[in-house]
């Protein structure tokens, strides 16, 4: 790729767009089309974008796959957190309107906002754990091996 | 407002359904975040024994009858998604993480040694997020809940039988066969719920119930129930669906094996009771034909199966198609239609769930001293392990169904629901199936005992680790095989409220239609 100039320049230029694009799907998503799945997959296209111009090894050194794997199940533990601390306040698993009992919408709003940042994050780091299970598969069988 | 100025707040005692799914599917990303391997076991067995409590209790207070309804969100059924614990799921869910606790200390070491050291972190994980989707497939009273539960079970399974490929590479392809399979049976199953839900408009079970009762029977909802149970056949292993069975058990790591041939089928068969009564009447079930289709493969189940373990020379694999023919003694149970016989599907599920629990980890204990399942090679080791040895004929005798064993029990009732049906000739077939299971069990009995010790094994008995959840699996087989209370009486009580069909679901909030 090191001959791609406007590849990489556009590249370089567009990653930071991708991620400011999928905060704001993310944390519109109340109020407009988006939340945690779309805004996941658009911030895990940041990356997959930049691992695919710059190679593997490169976009690994940015998001190493061990970080990779623990935003995975981070991700979940925020969503089922949220419903334990509505738990913890006395109401069923994932009651939203806990948080504000006495206006029980805006608990509603501030509930889903805590979940779909658990979506968000989980599905930024499936999306690019599959990237780097695809792209870093090494044959295990070399082909004089057969 | 002034509603939720009152709000009482809810107990950890009100909670305990939503406990039941909740501490497994916590433990599963708890697990992966800590990343520690010596963390990852402690975690998963303190989930599944908490799990295993909040079973206990949720059936101490169903077991007479009743239930337990608990609202996610607290939205209201029918428009939320309800949890629902009565006798009949109570049971099963007793049984799902009684042997999950049970296999946890059984494969600490049985992984260590079939599994390599960097996977054992994901491995428990898994493990986890396989039992909340087996716990929640059995919890919820939400019928895409179910599927969406059935896909979390499912897709864990795969991950944890291709977990064999350390040891035979042919795990990957039983795990992708199962994965077919399986998806196969999830897609006919929820192609079932599009069915339904186009002819009735609504998810949760009861009133579904209710909505079919009031709208008779029609195209889509016979074709919906045709898909329901074809999809949920195949995850349970109804005889012609069962190909994915023998190779998927054979290959899956030891507690791999151990922990899905007692939970995963048992799982299916429940959903497959729960629609069939529950959801469709007892009357509509009838009007379909299906328990005499059901009542067909059943026998073959048990004759054609057993048969073919008997010809088998490798202890697992015998185990596996064993497994297709005592599936066979449970929808055989519910093509009789009566008491009895759904009596005899609820408890042989719990029996041959802690006899085939029992089995399998004595197939671990041997796979851990001698490598390998093949009689000729495990020949002699019941002299040299003899409490090993002791554990497989206890359960051997179990699967028989001989007096004294929990499978006696469910055969028993079974017998008693072919005579209330008056079929004198198929208490005479379970009877000849039973003599099958005695040549496949003495041919194993015969392996053990009968041959001098295979020089090439390591002659030392199981750990204390493997033995003690061994034996309380064998144990529980003669347990259950005297004190019935807990597992005729909660039975019959399960059986009666599905006999009795949507009245056995009603007193739900149906305001709405009102």
């Amino acid at each position: 790729m090191r001959h791609h100039l406007i590849l990489r320049v556009i590249t370089k230029l567009l990653v930071g767009a991708i991620i400011l694009f999928a905060f704001y799907v993310q944390f519109h998503g109340d109020f407009s089309p988006g939340g945690g799945f779309q805004a996941g997959v658009i911030m895990a296209v940041a990356f997959i974008l930049y691992g695919l111009v710059f190679g593997v090894a490169q976009v690994q050194r940015v998001f190493p796959p061990w970080l990779v794997h623990k935003l995975l199940a981070l991700g979940v533990l925020i969503y089922a957190g949220t419903g334990v601390w509505n738990m913890l306040l006395g109401y069923e698993f994932l009651h939203y309107g806990s948080f504000a009992p006495h206006h029980m919408s805006h608990g509603q709003h501030s509930g889903i906002l805590y979940v779909e940042v658990g979506v968000g994050i989980t599905v930024t780091g499936v999306m690019v754990a599959i990237f780097y299970a695809f792209a870093g598969r090494r044959p295990q069988l070399g082909d004089d091996d057969w | 407002m002034s509603s939720e100025a009152q709000h009482v707040a809810l107990s950890l005692q009100d909670h305990l359904p939503v406990l039941q799914v909740l501490i497994p599917f916590l433990a599963g990303p708890l697990i992966v975040l800590l990343g520690s391997r010596t963390l990852a076991w402690p975690v998963a067995f303190i989930a599944s024994f908490a799990a295993f409590v909040c079973s206990g209790l949720l059936l101490s207070q169903v077991m007479n009858g009743g239930f337990i309804s608990y609202h996610i969100g607290g939205w209201a059924p029918p428009l939320g998604i309800e949890y629902r614990v009565d006798a009949a799921n109570a049971l099963v869910l007793l049984l799902i993480s009684g042997i999950s606790t049970v296999v946890l200390p059984f494969a600490k070491p049985s992984v260590a040694d079939e599994i390599p050291q960097r996977h054992h972190t994901l491995f428990y994980a898994t493990f986890m997020l396989c039992l909340t989707g087996l716990l929640g497939v059995v919890i919820t009273g939400d019928a895409f809940n179910v599927f969406v539960f059935l896909e979390i079970s499912s897709l864990s399974t795969y991950v944890l039988v291709a977990k064999g490929a350390s040891k035979d590479r042919r795990a990957l392809s039983a795990a992708y066969d199962y994965l077919i399979m399986g998806t196969i049976g999830a897609t006919f199953f929820v192609i079932g719920l599009g069915l339904l839900y186009m002819a009735t408009g609504t998810l949760n079970m009861a009133d579904m119930a209710d909505r079919i009762a009031a709208l008779g029977t029609n195209r889509t909802v016979q074709a919906g129930f045709a898909f329901i149970i074809i999809g949920m056949g195949l995850k349970a292993a109804m005889f012609p669906l069962h190909h994915w069975l023998p190779n998927a058990y054979n290959y899956a790591p030891s507690a791999v094996t151990a922990f899905l041939a007692a939970t995963a089928t048992k799982a299916a068969i429940y959903v497959m009771l729960r629609f069939m009564f529950s959801v469709f009447q007892p009357d509509f079930v009838l009007d379909m034909g299906a328990t005499w289709i059901i009542g067909l493969l059943a026998v073959i189940a048990m004759f054609v199966a057993s048969f073919i373990a008997v010809f088998q020379n490798n202890f697992k694999r015998m185990l596996a198609y064993s497994s297709i023919a005592q599936i066979g003694y449970m929808l055989l149970g519910i093509s009789m239609f009566n008491l009895n016989g759904l009596t005899a599907t609820m408890v042989h599920l719990f029996n041959h769930g802690i006899t085939k629990a029992a089995l399998f980890m004595a197939v671990g204990a041997l796979v851990l001293r001698t490598g390998t399942t093949f009689y000729d090679r495990i020949a002699g080791m019941g002299r040299v392990m003899p409490f090993t040895g002791a554990a497989v004929v206890v359960g051997g005798l179990s699967l028989i169904g001989v007096p004294g064993t929990a499978g006696f029990i469910s055969k028993w009732v079974l017998v008693q629901a072919a005579f209330d049906n008056g079929w004198w000739w198929m208490a005479l077939a379970i009877m000849a199936s039973s003599l099958l299971a005695v040549i496949y069990v003495w041919r194993i009995v015969e392996a053990l005992y009968l041959h001098a010790p295979n020089p090439e094994a390591e002659h030392q008995e199981a750990p204390l680790m493997m033995l003690g959840p061994i034996w309380i699996m064998a144990g529980a087989c003669v347990w259950f095989g005297f004190d019935t209370e807990l597992t005729l009486g909660t039975a019959r009580t399960a059986a009666e409220a599905l006999l009795a069909g949507s009245a056995g679901m009603a007193e739900i909030p149906t305001a709405a239609m009102h």
